[in-house]
């Protein structure tokens, strides 16, 4: 990339933190240009957290730099954290106080005044859909409820960079695309975001440009369409209604579309990634492969056909499922 | 979303503003979650009964005239053990994800800390207020009058608040909330119960005199004892205030330092 260090929210280098043996993140790069989303993505343990937890000023990186708009997280980190907010993965929000008494606490040390706080408060209860429970306890409030209540207490003040989490892990299809509005909304104002996922979709959805990491490396990284195009345009799933099938299955998929063909746990289904760049080839390719099931006499009882899934981004990119890859591409 | 463009304050709150915030954040704790004061208001009755009535009469022949020894012992006493929680608390919330974002807010680092001190003190004064109360209903005769209760409660709840940075360092130093308690408690036994809290040192044998006179909890004892009964507190009274100061001197540092270093 070319972007200027100027025009750069987040600009590291090489950083690292091990605890002990583990090394949660192991030089990790990443630049994120000034108002844009940029998805981490990985599985759990990857090091998603460990690296906004240093981003954020809460850890000292063992090695390596980083910069939020040009100010150096180990060394100037007052100056980095009156421009960023902080969402994190478990509820950030105090459990034992209510809903509004965390985002009017949350003001007051901001410097509201008590009367001005208390306003805000109020008017991000309602924008935030939470006015009716603005006199639970945190503790009472649905997951979905209590990540609407964080991210409000978040922008109370609207930060320059916000850290997100995993916002939607957990939650509902409602929830999620609740989250998903308010984060678009939170851009649009001029924030850049930099948030943690699981899921690939979210990813999709959401950011500008995506990370994938995995053991606290950075294994790809680039826009949707940059990553998409490594992994294949699509995917196929399969089941077979005769578990005895698959091996002969198997064969048929591997010599007519790809050599991408995984076996699941299932035993009796089936996984291929499509190679075909456009989505019109893939979508052939789809048909074709349910033909010539059916022409073999192999009976199919589920099939989708669709997006990767973070497990397929991994194979494709590292040759192997989530739990073993070690190899970058 | 009209609500995510409204004005900012020109700047974060500084400390004392930012320290009050949290101070107030412990009263509604305490407001939402009254059990947690459990601690608070077992330990004085259980303190002023129990030693009342199992003592007196051993020691001083009557429960009376040994109520007007023990009192002003048990209001530091409870109050004292009290303390322990500080560093508990901070234990608990160190893990908490709301800890992450205090910590990352533009803030004075030590505010949430030195909040939660601040709101302690209302605890302090609880826990002196359910002794007092006991003890005069139960016949205790305070002949230093108002005035002089009131310095008694103030002396001790100073000392309190001096010695609550000594806990919320081992706060920081301990992995779980349930080893705090347990070593605060393993250390106050000895300390508090070798000191003039409940018999005269001179009964001791020599070695432990020496101990219990030279224990900052028997000037603390001491002075609200004299406080309380009339008499004059001075000596001890400052003996008292100098120790609380080093506690603080040795003690907060260390807390804030450790606390700046936490991960
Ligand atoms: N405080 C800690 N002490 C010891 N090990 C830790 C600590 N924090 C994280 N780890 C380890 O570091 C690795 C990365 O953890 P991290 O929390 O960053 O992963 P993550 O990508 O956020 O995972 P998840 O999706 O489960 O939240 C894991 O192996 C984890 O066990
Ligand atoms: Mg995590």
């Amino acid at each position: 990339m070319t972007t200027r260090n100027a025009d750069l929210a987040v600009r590291a280098r090489g950083l690292a933190k091990a605890f002990g043996e583990t090394r949660a993140v192991d030089g990790i790069d990443l630049d994120i240009p000034t108002g844009s989303i940029c998805a981490v993505l990985g599985p759990n343990g990857a090091g998603k957290t460990t690296t906004i937890r240093m981003l954020a000023t809460l850890l000292r990186p063992d090695a390596g730099t980083a910069l939020v708009f040009g100010h150096d997280v180990a060394h100037d980190a007052p100056a980095v954290r009156r421009r960023i907010s902080l969402t994190g993965q478990f509820a950030s929000v105090d459990e034992d106080l209510t809903a509004r008494e965390n985002l009017v606490m949350i003001g007051r040390l901001h410097g509201y005044s008590p009367a001005a706080a208390k306003t805000r408060a109020d008017d991000l209860l309602v924008g935030f859909e939470l006015d009716a429970a603005a006199g639970r306890l945190a503790t009472q409030l649905s997951g979905g409820m209590r990540r609407r209540l964080d991210i409000a207490a978040s922008i109370i003040v609207r930060p320059e960079l916000l850290f997100l989490d995993e916002p939607t892990t957990g939650l509902d299809p409602r929830s999620r695309s609740q989250v998903w509005d308010v984060v678009r909304h939170i851009v649009a104002n001029g924030t850049t975001v930099l948030l943690t996922t699981q899921y690939l979709d979210e990813a999709d959805q959401l950011a500008d440009r995506i990370a994938v990491i995995n053991h606290g490396r950075v294994i790809a990284s680039g826009t949707r369409e940059e990553l998409k195009s490594a992994v294949g345009a699509g995917g196929i799933r399969l089941r077979l209604a005769d578990p005895s099938q698959r091996d002969r299955a198997e064969a048929t998929l591997t010599a007519s579309l790809t050599p991408h063909v995984m076996k699941d746990g299932d035993p009796a289904a089936l996984r291929a990634q499509l190679p075909a760049e456009d989505l019109a080839a893939s979508t052939n390719l789809a048909v074709q492969v349910l033909n010539q099931l059916a022409q073999e006499g192999i009976a199919v009882t589920d099939f989708t056909y669709g997006q990767p899934s973070l497990d397929e981004v991994f194979f494709a990119l590292t040759g192997e499922s989530t739990d073993r890859s070690e190899v970058s591409v | 979303m009209t609500v995510l463009d409204a004005e900012a304050p020109a700047r974060p709150a500084g400390p004392v503003s930012a320290s009050l915030t949290y101070a107030r954040r412990s009263l509604l704790k305490i407001k939402h979650v009254p059990e947690q004061l459990g601690d608070v208001i077992g330990i004085p009755i259980l303190f002023t009964l129990l030693f009342t009535y199992l003592f007196g009469g051993a020691v001083s022949g009557s429960t009376h005239d040994y109520l007007q020894y023990l009192l002003p012992g048990t209001l530091a006493l409870a109050v004292v053990f009290v303390t322990i929680y500080s560093g508990v608390t901070l234990n608990r919330d160190l893990t908490t994800g709301a800890f992450d974002r205090f910590r990352s807010m533009p803030n004075w680092r030590p505010a949430p800390i030195v909040g939660a001190l601040i709101g302690d003190v209302g605890r302090y004064l609880l826990a002196a207020g359910l002794v007092l109360g006991l003890g005069f209903l139960m016949g205790y005769r305070a002949h230093g009058g108002v005035l002089g209760v009131l310095f008694a409660v103030g002396l001790v709840v100073l000392f309190a608040s001096a010695l609550s940075w000594a806990w919320t360092t081992l706060g920081l130093l301990l992995r779980t909330p349930t080893a705090v308690m347990n070593l605060g408690f393993v250390i106050l036994f000895p300390v508090t119960f070798v000191s003039n809290v409940f018999v005269a040192p001179d009964t001791m044998p020599g070695w432990l005199r020496n101990v219990a006179e030279a224990n900052p909890i028997s000037h603390l004892v001491t002075a609200a004892r004299d406080l309380m009964d009339g008499t004059p507190a001075g000596h001890q009274a400052i003996l008292v205030i100098g120790t609380a100061a080093v506690l603080i001197a040795v003690f907060a540092p260390l807390t804030t330092l450790l606390y700046q270093r936490r991960e």
